[in-house]
C-alpha cells in the first residue's frame, strides 16, 4: 500500500514570497490578484496578471503548483472583476482556482471547464452534503475545510465525500464560520466578504489614554494594553469584551494555530493537503514556516516522528493552539 | 407602470433560547393577532436547543396555518454532525417548506421548492440565478448587503421573491464555539443551555464601556436593533417583496402592526420609529449596512 503524500500548500502574498515558498520546499503555492477578488486584499500584496504568469513559470519549472484564490463574493451589479480574475488565472496557466461564490463557481464551471476548481474555506462547507453539493454542481476537486472541525470530524468527512481535502496547519485562527462573518464590516463598513479585507489597516488606530494604549477598529475599542506592552492587531474576533462584568477574550485568545505536532493524526485522517495561512506575512516568515513544515513532512514520510517545532515564537501573540482540532476548544 | 403585489411581512425564526411554553404562547399570540403573512419556525443557532420546542411544534404550526399564515421551517446555519443532516432530511421528507441556512440543505432538497435563508451567501445576480435554478422561490438576502445591491438583485429577479430583515438585532456570525458558555466559564458540552437566561441575548461591551455586540450561544449579533422603516418604500419600489421581523422578547404584535401600517402607506416611517422606541427600551437602532456604512451606524432620514 502506498502511503498518501501530504501536499504542503503555502502562502504567496507577493512574487518574492512565491519564490521563497517554492525554494523552501512548498509543493503548491497559492496567491491572489491585487484587488477585491481575494480575501487578502491588503495594500502592497498580491499579483497582477503578468506577475502571476511569471510566478507560474517559476513554480512550474520547480515542480510546484500554483493556485489562485478568487474567494470573495461579487457585489451585485459588479461581477465582472471576479469573472475577469478567473479568465486571467486560466490564461496564466494556474493549476486551479480557489472559489467560494455560487455565481463565480457557476461562471468558472461553464467558461473554463478544464480549469480545476477548489472550494475556498470562505464557502464554509463543514459537512458532507455541502461538499457533495459543490462537487455535483461544479465538479469541485478539493475542499478547503473550515477551521471549526475536530480531527475526528475531518476524518469522517474524508470518508464520506471521497474528495480531496485541504486543512489549515499554521497561521491565524478565526473562530467564526468563514465567509459568513460580518463583524469587521459592522465596525468599519468595509466587507471582508466582498472587499476582501478583514480589519483593514486604514481603520486601525492605537490611541494613548492615561497609562494605556487602546487599540481601535473604526470607532470601537477592541483592547487595552499597558504602555510598552506589545499591542495585538485589533481584529474583531480577537478583541477583549466585557460580559457579565468581566473582560475576556470572548471569542478567541490572541493565539495562532500550529498543528505541526499533530501532523501524524491529520495524515491518518486522510487529508490531502496542509495549508499554511499568511499571505499577509513577510518573505522571511514564509521561508521559515515552509522550511519547518517541509522538514516535518519529510520526516513523517520516512516514518520518523517530526522534530519538535521551533515555530512557537512565530504564531500570533507568540502563543499557539491546536484550535478546533483539539477536544474542548468549543 | 406595472403594479407590484403588496409587500409581505414575515416573522423570522426565533434566534434566542426560550422555553417551550414561552415559545408556544408567543406563537399562539402571533397567530391570533399579528398582521404577518408568514412565520419561520425552527432552530437556526444550536442543535442542543431543538428538543425544547419539539413537543409544541405541531400545535403551533396548526394554529398558525389556521390563522392563514404560511409556515416555513428554518434549518441550522452551521451544520456539522450527521444528526444535524438527519434533522434536515426529516423536515424535507415531512413535506414542509424549508428555509435553507446551510448549503447542506440545498443538497438534501435536490431541487424541491424552498427558501434560501440569510446565512447562505447570495450576494449577486448570478448566485441568485443559480439558487433559483435549483428550486429557490424566495431568497432572504444577507444582512450585510447595501440597498444598491439589494435593489440590483431584487429588481432583476423575475418571479423570485426577495426578503430582507427589517427589524431586530442583525446576525453577524455563527461559530462552533459557544460564547455564552465561555462567558459563564463553562464548556459547550456542559453548557446547561445557559443561553436561556437571556431571552434577547447577552450584551458584550467594549473594554471602555460601550455596548457593541450581542451574544446568543454560538451566534453573535449587533447590539442595536436593525430598523428599516424610512427605507421601506424605496425597497418596495426596488422589488423587495418580503420584510422580516426577527423575534425579540417584546411586543412583536405591536411591532408587526407598525411595519404593516408603514408598508400600506398608512403611517410615515419616521413616525413609526417614534412609536417603536417605547417598545425597545434603551437599545439603539442601526441601519448602516443598508446605507453602505459600518453596520453599527444609524443613518437618520436624509
Amino acid at each position: 500500500m502506498t502511503e498518501r503524500y501530504l501536499e504542503l500548500v503555502c502562502p504567496a502574498g507577493t512574487p518574492a514570497a512565491l519564490r521563497a515558498a517554492v525554494d523552501a520546499g512548498a509543493d503548491t503555492v497559492y496567491c491572489g490578484f491585487r484587488d477585491c477578488t481575494n480575501a487578502r486584499n491588503y495594500p502592497g500584496l498580491n499579483f497582477d496578471p503578468d506577475e502571476l504568469r511569471e510566478g507560474v513559470a517559476y513554480a512550474h519549472a520547480r515542480d510546484c503548483k500554483v493556485l489562485v484564490a478568487i474567494n470573495t463574493f461579487p457585489r451585485a451589479g459588479d461581477q465582472a472583476p471576479w469573472h475577469r480574475a478567473v479568465d486571467q488565472a486560466a490564461a496564466a496557466g494556474a493549476d486551479a482556482v480557489i472559489l467560494a461564490d455560487l455565481g463565480v463557481l457557476d461562471y468558472a464551471t461553464r467558461r473554463h471547464p478544464a480549469l480545476r476548481r477548489h472550494l475556498s474555506v470562505q464557502a464554509s462547507a463543514a459537512n458532507a452534503p455541502s461538499i457533495l453539493f459543490y462537487r455535483d454542481h461544479f465538479d469541485v476537486k478539493r475542499v478547503v475545510l473550515p477551521r471549526v472541525l475536530s480531527v475526528r470530524e475531518v476524518a469522517a468527512l474524508v470518508g464520506e465525500t471521497g474528495i480531496e481535502t485541504e486543512v489549515f496547519a499554521f497561521g491565524s485562527v478565526g473562530p467564526m464560520s468563514e465567509g459568513r462573518c460580518f463583524l469587521s464590516s459592522y465596525l468599519t463598513g468595509l466587507s471582508p466578504t466582498s472587499e476582501g479585507a478583514c480589519a483593514p489597516a486604514s481603520h486601525v488606530a492605537y490611541v494613548e489614554r492615561g497609562g494605556e494604549v487602546l487599540s481601535r477598529l473604526g470607532a470601537t475599542t477592541l483592547n487595552t494594553f499597558a504602555r510598552g506592552e506589545p499591542a495585538a492587531y485589533p481584529t474583531p474576533c480577537k478583541g477583549r469584551y466585557v460580559t457579565l462584568g468581566r473582560a475576556s477574550y470572548l471569542f478567541e485568545e490572541p493565539v495562532g494555530l500550529n498543528a505541526i505536532a499533530i501532523l501524524p493524526e491529520l495524515k491518518a485522517a486522510g487529508v490531502t493537503a496542509l495549508k499554511i495561512e499568511g499571505r499577509q506575512r513577510s518573505r522571511a516568515y514564509v521561508t521559515q514556516i515552509v522550511g519547518a513544515f517541509r522538514q516535518a513532512l519529510d520526516a513523517l514520510a520516512r516514518g520518523e516522528t517530526p522534530p519538535p517545532s521551533a515555530l512557537s515564537g512565530e504564531t500570533e501573540g507568540g502563543r499557539e493552539t491546536f484550535g478546533a482540532y483539539q477536544k474542548g476548544w468549543r | 407602470m406595472s403594479a407590484r403585489p403588496p409587500s409581505r411581512l414575515t416573522l423570522g425564526p426565533l434566534l434566542f433560547h426560550w422555553s417551550g411554553q414561552k415559545r408556544r404562547d408567543f406563537y399562539f399570540r402571533i397567530a391570533d393577532e399579528a398582521p404577518v403573512d408568514a412565520v419561520y419556525l425552527g432552530e437556526v443557532v444550536c442543535s442542543k436547543r431543538e428538543s425544547v420546542f419539539a413537543p409544541f411544534r405541531d400545535e403551533v404550526i396548526e394554529r398558525l396555518r389556521a390563522a392563514g399564515k404560511d409556515v416555513v421551517l428554518s434549518t441550522l446555519a452551521l451544520v456539522t454532525t450527521a444528526r444535524d443532516v438527519e434533522e434536515i432530511r426529516e423536515l424535507v421528507a415531512e413535506g414542509h417548506t424549508v428555509e435553507a441556512n446551510d448549503v447542506a440543505c440545498l443538497q438534501v432538497l435536490a431541487g424541491r421548492p424552498h427558501v434560501v435563508g440569510p446565512y447562505v451567501n447570495v450576494f449577486n445576480e448570478r448566485a441568485r440565478d443559480f439558487v433559483v435554478g435549483h428550486g429557490a422561490t424566495r431568497v432572504v438576502l444577507p444582512v450585510e448587503m447595501p440597498a444598491t445591491s439589494i435593489r440590483t438583485v431584487a429588481d432583476t429577479s423575475t418571479g423570485t421573491e426577495i426578503e430582507v430583515q427589517a427589524f431586530g438585532r442583525l446576525p453577524l456570525s455563527v461559530a462552533m464555539r459557544c460564547y455564552h458558555a465561555r462567558a459563564h466559564n463553562r464548556t459547550k458540552d456542559h453548557c446547561q443551555l445557559v443561553c436561556g437566561l437571556d431571552p434577547d441575548g447577552l450584551t458584550a461591551e467594549t473594554v471602555d464601556g460601550v455596548d457593541v455586540l450581542t451574544i446568543n450561544g454560538t451566534q453573535t449579533l449587533t447590539h442595536g436593533h436593525g430598523v428599516l422603516l424610512t427605507e421601506l418604500a424605496s425597497l418596495q419600489a426596488g422589488g423587495v417583496t418580503h420584510f422580516r421581523l426577527s423575534p425579540h422578547d417584546l411586543d412583536m404584535v405591536r411591532v408587526a402592526s407598525l411595519y404593516r401600517e408603514v408598508l400600506d402607506g398608512r403611517c410615515d416611517g419616521a413616525a413609526a420609529i417614534e412609536a417603536l422606541r417605547p417598545l425597545t427600551g434603551s437599545v439603539p437602532y442601526v441601519n448602516g449596512f443598508l446605507h453602505g456604512r459600518e453596520g453599527l451606524a444609524w443613518v437618520g432620514r436624509p
